[in-house]
């Protein structure tokens, strides 16, 4: 037969973005680890040998960190200026490095001293970077040129000079030793190869190039500069593939998950913007806490690594799954597994009579005093600290289903100040809310009628009635306020949409209108 | 002629028990008793199954009991005025016994053999309890003629009489009063109540039981409580005890047949088992469903039987375990929703149980089972607003079930919850996917599902002005529906709205506006109205008849519009009041209200005659109607029931407890012809135009022409009020119709004219007499004519006006045809 039915706790639908398994995945890092540089963190890079160090240009050093120290390993520290880009070779033995003054350098990672440095160019150099056959470093500076070097020999190889303002990014191709990819402030991306003397392939971006990157297949690049950042496919020519304008100032840098479905941007609205590389949406975001100059991600995205340009380094290291059991595991001890299955996995034999227990339901407290009819302990049971201000659409519930019962003057009636004091608390935190106001007002009113004699003899309660009008008016202001805005909105759209009407009465007038009325004159006749 | 005529019978007497109308009081081992409509129905108590159906009296069965020397034998009486026996294990018929008066009630008592007791009616409205003794000649049908009046004034309800301890005495209750009759002493006592007291107590009695072996009366009575009478044998010193449980009337009583337990059931639908003897001891049977009207228990006492007000019989074991549920089609309160069929069970679907929606399978006559929609617990309480289900649909391929519920405390706080459910295949059921509240701002007055099968679409039309398409949407976390667009016309409130076959047409009727809407742009295609009287009901025609919409006005026009050519095809003058349409052929059914009773007409949209009609198909007024397929095509219909042949109708009147079903059988009656009317609606433009238009035709539609003749007259007339009510957007714009119109009566005179005015005169009085015989066919708009008194006019504006009515009007025709 019918058995109770548990009081309905109406779901609203939850506002804001909505769980995905990619924010699952990228919301799956610990709390950042935040370390001090001297300046602005400019470039960021991952050693490709395990234990995947990283070195961080800042300012005129560059700090060499182990994966999870907070202590640099090591430090270069012999610039005389601002250092940028410092760059691990693909076998992570040789580290090269541009700077301000308008050399290059040269590392080993275990020395100190510069192996080589590379003179030549008369600016700074912003952009480094080791060529994919590992004997030649590529660079690009503010004196508009881009260079070829030997590192042995430390001579130029050959230099391309048709950018025509300063070069501030590029990359190399990791297939081809000699092709290389070159951004800069001339809106330009341009490609090279070194066996060609002019470039073979050249972009316009639109605005000034901050970062480039090659997708692992190489058949896509991507170019941020200005709040766009654009995919390029290189096997059509160089055309312009989609552009994504999702930040609302600069973009600085560009980064590819390991995998290479996600590619991230950073820029200096100070958020990190993931995106999928199939449909090129935003599928994340990061907040951070100063505009953003360069974010790296650890093979495996194990740690997400962003520089700002309060030189402040924010290291977030991926939450593995041994971590949590390690502090869960030891804090309680378990009933073994014997005891849930004893006299469970029994067969009945076939000429077993079999006798069930009958199923308990399991009803809430509140239900249980309502399917009693005890009204004022159901109303009490959901003003618990617990239920009110954890879950207060509980608390709603029950009071609808009071008032459905028409009950719900008796179960506010007979409280004294304590109980009343903690209605007056609940009404004060949620009567403005829209999913409860309808039923909180009644709520209110009923209260204010059952209770107005003993206004007056409580400081509390009259306190937090007067909190409570308070409340009301001014939401009243704000009701009224945004109904004059709505109205004024009405009016905008009325004049818009009045001109269209009238375009398309217009140019029905003479088919649809008249066809009603001419037909209803050719009335059938019927005998 | 040979000529049909369609039986309409309620439910119960095609096998259903729909309408359990007297007491299941017969209860043996194995079988159990039911009387419903003027059937007895034997069912098994251990199977649910029907066994047998006794059919043989041709009204309400009303009285039902075991023979007491026989058990295989049952007693029942009916107000056709016979008592029948009964063998109800093989179901024959025994013997019948005429009466020749209606029977309200049967009793049989074990030691007055060969006599039964019935309440038969006397002169002066009121009943009498007599014995009636039962000639022992053989033959099926005996006159009984041998009465012997026991009881006066009594209540014709058979709870309210009672037979005790071995038929020493007999007990009855009626109002205040409870009568006792030794038949050994042939003495009556009575014992009466005060009405009210001072603690409010309502003491009318309801029911009566006696104990089966002591001096003790249990009485039930109006508000609650149970008395237990003792030493009633003497007029003065009789003494009882009350005992009180029920919060509101006690509905039945009943002894055990060992007399060790009284039971009692009530509108709270717990079964309440009072042990004798131990004062106020009792057991309850919680949570039957529904109220208890009844209680019954087998002569062995191994089985209790109640039945309740949801049409529902419970066996339960003297264990109190439930072995056995017995449910016929639900009776709600009110059936606010339309009568449905679900595509998927060809099931009828309509309110149940209060918060349910019942599926009741027409084929087995069996509710398949219970929806429920609030899902919210039940508390029956006078005074209190529930929360009620108002509106149902169901999408073409049954997948989608949409729902409103409606609760209003108060003018101000309207609650409504429009939920959407998804057809489970696994569970076989519907399941909540979407429940949207408040989605609309006032009450919904229409909902309809597109007959699309890719995209189902939703649309309600609210009281807010609104209407509302509702589209299934996807979501990572499963699809559900939300709001695609909101559409209004005018301000105008939305009444109707109704899909065509194919989905690609949406007819929204806007108080006497009809709007069609194309649902996948949105734009609004044509407007069709016919004022004066607002859209009742809407209806797109099927099959080779979709080109036609059908719409009814509260101003008895019933009209047909050609979507083709966007003009009205036919109309006639019907107050029909429900538009349903055959969803297997093109027919459709209209119901219209005729003096306290309906009319049934059946027609293709195609052609304004009828196919069939039928005059007085039942009384009261016709709510709901619905199609329903037949499992197989009926062979051998003749023309006038070919309707008929796939799918039966079913129809729900205003009044009337059960739903009637139609059943085709020859009868003679009269045919009712559908009133065509040939004439054209009267609208300003036809004023205008419709003089020219008909010059061209023959001249035989002389009466036609002389309405269009005399409506020249310019102010206060018809054809300027016609003009100033018929809707805005009919006319074209008032400035391009004043200018034209002004402009043309500025013609010069000439002479020719004023010669022959004298004869047309003449003409005029001629047709007068003419024109008030036909105005009747004119349709609502002329009739305005004739009641409008005729201003008076000097001659010279006469004149002037019959110039004015030589005028030329086709420049218009002209303009418009260009």
């Amino acid at each position: 037969m019918a058995s109770y039915k548990a009081t309905r706790i109406p779901s609203f639908p939850r506002l804001g973005e909505k769980v995905t398994q990619d924010t699952l995945y990228w919301r799956n890092y610990k709390t950042p680890v935040q370390i001090k540089e001297f300046g602005a963190v400019t470039k960021i890079d991952f050693s490709p040998l395990s234990p995947h160090n990283y070195a961080v240009t800042a300012s005129t050093r560059i700090h060499i960190y182990g994966p999870y120290s907070q202590e640099p390993v090591k430090s270069f520290t012999r610039f005389k200026d601002t250092a940028y880009s410092g760059t691990f070779r693909s076998d992570g033995q040789l580290l090269v490095a541009g700077s301000e003054e308008a050399l290059i350098r040269l590392f080993d990672v275990s020395g100190r001293v510069a192996l080589r440095e590379y003179t030549g160019h008369s600016k700074a150099v912003h952009f480094t970077d080791f060529s994919a056959d590992r004997f030649h470093i590529l660079s690009g500076s503010d004196d508009y040129t881009c260079r070829l070097w030997d590192i042995p020999s430390s001579a130029e190889v050959s230099r391309y000079s048709e950018h025509t303002d300063y070069v501030r990014c590029g990359t190399p191709s990791r297939l081809n030793p000699d092709v290389f990819i070159t951004g800069s402030y001339d809106h330009t991306v341009k490609v090279f190869d070194s066996r060609k003397e002019r470039s073979v392939m050249t972009m316009d971006h639109g605005q000034p190039v901050e970062s480039v990157l090659l997708f692992p297949s190489e058949g896509l690049l991507v170019s941020a500069g200005g709040r766009y950042v654009k995919v390029w496919d290189m096997l059509k020519g160089g055309q312009v593939l989609v552009s994504l304008k999702n930040h609302h100032k600069t973009v600085t840098c560009l980064c590819m998950s390991s995998t290479g479905q996600r590619l991230l941007s950073g820029s200096l609205d100070r958020h990190v913007k993931v995106y999928s590389t199939t449909t090129y949406k935003v599928v994340h975001n990061f907040d951070y806490a100063a505009s953003i100059l360069s974010i790296a991600l650890a093979p495996n995205d194990d740690s997400i690594i962003a520089g700002m340009t309060n030189g402040v380094l924010s290291v977030k290291h991926k939450k593995h799954p041994e971590d949590r059991k390690m502090v869960g595991g030891t804090s309680r001890h378990r009933p073994a597994y014997r005891v849930f299955v004893k006299g469970k996995n029994y067969m009945p034999k076939q000429d077993d009579f079999l006798v069930r227990k009958r199923e308990k339901a399991h009803l809430k407290q509140y239900d249980k005093e309502l399917k009693r009819f005890q009204v004022s302990k159901a109303l009490d049971s959901v003003l618990k600290p617990h239920v009110r201000l954890k879950t207060p659409e509980v608390t709603v519930a029950v009071i609808q289903e009071l008032n459905r019962r028409g009950t719900l003057k008796n179960a506010l009636a007979g409280r004294d100040e304590k109980g009343l004091s903690i209605l007056l608390s609940f009404l004060i935190r949620n009567v403005v809310d829209s999913r409860f106001a309808p039923i909180l007002l009644t709520v209110a009113e009923m209260v204010l009628d059952i209770y107005m004699k003993v206004v007056g003899q409580s400081a509390v309660v009259d306190k937090q009635i007067l909190k409570l009008q308070e409340l009301v008016e001014k939401e009243i202001d704000y009701q009224q306020e945004l109904m004059e805005v709505l109205g004024m909105m009405d009016t905008l759209f009325a004049t818009m949409t009045a001109k269209k009407e009238a375009a398309a009465l217009q140019s029905r007038a003479a088919n649809g209108l008249v066809e009603v009325r001419g037909g209803q004159d050719q009335m059938v006749k019927a005998t | 002629q040979p000529e049909v005529r369609l039986k309409p019978a309620t439910f119960g007497s095609k096998g259903i028990p729909l309408c359990i109308y007297c007491c299941i009081a017969a209860v043996c081992h194995r079988f159990l008793l039911c009387a419903s409509g003027d059937a007895v129905h034997v069912y098994s108590t251990s199977t649910e199954e029907r066994v047998h159906v006794l059919q043989g009296h041709v009204d309400l069965v009303t009285g039902l009991r075991l023979n007491s020397s026989n058990h295989l034998q049952v007693y029942s009486c009916s107000l056709d005025g016979t008592v029948k026996l009964w063998d109800f294990t093989d179901g024959i018929l025994i013997k019948t016994y005429i009466v020749g008066h209606k029977i309200f009630s049967l009793y049989v008592s074990k030691f007055h053999e060969g006599t039964v007791f019935i309440i038969l009616p006397m002169e002066s409205s009121a009943f009498q309890l007599v014995a009636l003794h039962l000639p022992k000649t053989t033959g099926p049908e005996v006159e009984a003629r041998d009465i012997l009046s026991v009881l006066r004034d009594v209540s014709p309800i058979p709870k309210a009489t009672s037979f005790g301890r071995g038929g020493e005495f007999v007990a009855s209750a009626s109002g205040l009063q409870l009568s006792v009759y030794f038949f050994r002493k042939q003495k009556t006592y009575r014992f009466s109540l005060k009405a009210n007291d001072k603690k409010g107590a309502r003491n009318r009695f309801t029911c009566v039981a006696s104990h089966p072996n002591d001096d003790c009366i249990a009485t039930g009575h109006e508000d609650g409580k149970i008395r237990l009478w003792r030493n009633f044998s003497q007029k003065k010193e009789y003494t009882y005890s009350t005992e009180h449980w029920h919060h509101s009337a006690v509905n039945a009583l009943h002894f055990t047949p060992e007399g060790t337990e009284l039971l009692s059931g009530g509108v709270e639908s717990v079964l309440v088992l009072w042990r004798y003897g131990a004062g106020s001891k009792k057991d309850f049977v919680p949570r039957l469903g529904s109220a208890i009207e009844h209680i019954s228990v087998s002569p062995d006492g191994s089985l209790y039987c109640t039945s309740h007000k949801d049409n529902k019989i419970v066996v339960m074991k003297s264990s109190r375990d439930i072995s056995a549920i017995i449910q016929g089609l639900v009776k709600g309160e009110t059936i606010r929703t339309d009568l449905l069929i679900d595509p998927r069970t060809k099931a009828l679907v309509c309110n149940g149980k209060p918060g349910h929606l019942q599926f009741f399978s027409l084929r087995h006559d069996k509710q398949l089972y219970n929806l429920d929609i609030v899902q919210q617990e039940y508390i029956h309480e006078a005074g209190l607003h529930q929360c009620e289900v108002t509106k149902a649909a169901i999408d073409a391929q049954g997948s989608w079930l949409a729902t409103v519920e409606e609760r209003q405390e108060n003018p101000e706080e309207l609650d409504i919850i429009l939920k959407l459910w998804a057809y489970d295949e696994s569970t076989q059921s519907f399941h909540l996917n979407t429940s949207i509240s408040m989605a609309h701002e006032g009450q919904i007055s229409a909902m309809c599902f597109s007959g699309d099968a890719e995209a189902t679409m939703l649309v309600t039309t609210g009281r807010d002005g609104h209407f509302k398409a509702w589209l299934l949407a996807d979501h990572p976390d499963g699809a559900s529906w939300s709001c695609d667009y909101v559409g209004s016309y005018h301000r105008r409130e939305p009444t109707r709205c109704c899909f065509s076959a194919d989905g690609s047409l949406l007819a929204v009727g806007f108080g006497e506006v009809v709007t069609v809407w194309s649902p996948s742009t949105w734009e609004l295609l044509v407007t069709f109205s016919q004022p004066p009287g607002d859209i009742r009901d809407l209806c797109f025609g099927r099959l080779s008849c979709s080109k036609y919409l059908l719409g009814t006005t509260t101003k008895n026009l019933l009209c047909c519009w050609n979507l083709l050519t966007c003009s009205l095809e036919w109309s006639s003058t019907v107050d029909v009041i429900l538009l349903q349409p055959d969803p297997l052929s093109e027919n459709m059914a209209a119901f219209s209200r005729a003096s306290g009773s309906t009319d049934l007409f059946v027609f293709k949209p195609s052609e304004p005659r009828p196919l069939f009609s039928q005059k007085a198909v039942c009384s009261g007024t016709v709510r709901r109607a619905v199609f329903a397929p037949r499992e197989e095509v009926l062979e051998g219909c003749d023309e006038s029931t070919q309707w008929l042949s796939c799918s039966r109708l079913y129809f729900l009147t205003e009044h009337m407890v059960s739903p009637g079903l139609i059943i085709c059988s020859p009868d003679s009656a009269s045919l009712l012809q559908l009133v065509i009317d040939d004439s054209v609606a009267v609208t300003p433009f036809y004023l205008l135009l419709g003089k020219h238009r008909k010059s061209q035709r023959e001249t035989q539609d002389s009466v036609s022409s002389h309405t269009a003749a005399r409506i020249q007259l310019p102010q206060g007339s018809p054809a300027i009020r016609e003009l100033l009510h018929t809707p805005a957007h009919v006319l074209p714009s008032a400035s391009f119709l004043c200018n034209m119109f002004v402009n043309s009566l500025l013609i010069s005179k000439s002479g020719e004219e004023m010669g022959s005015e004298e004869e047309e005169e003449a003409e005029e009085q001629e047709s007068e007499g003419e024109m008030e015989a036909s105005v009747s066919a004119q349709g609502p708009a002329v009739q305005g004519f004739q009641t409008e008194p005729t201003p008076q006019l000097s001659k010279a504006q006469e004149r002037e006006l019959r110039k004015l009515q030589k005028a030329d009007f086709s420049w218009l025709s002209s303009l418009l045809d260009s």
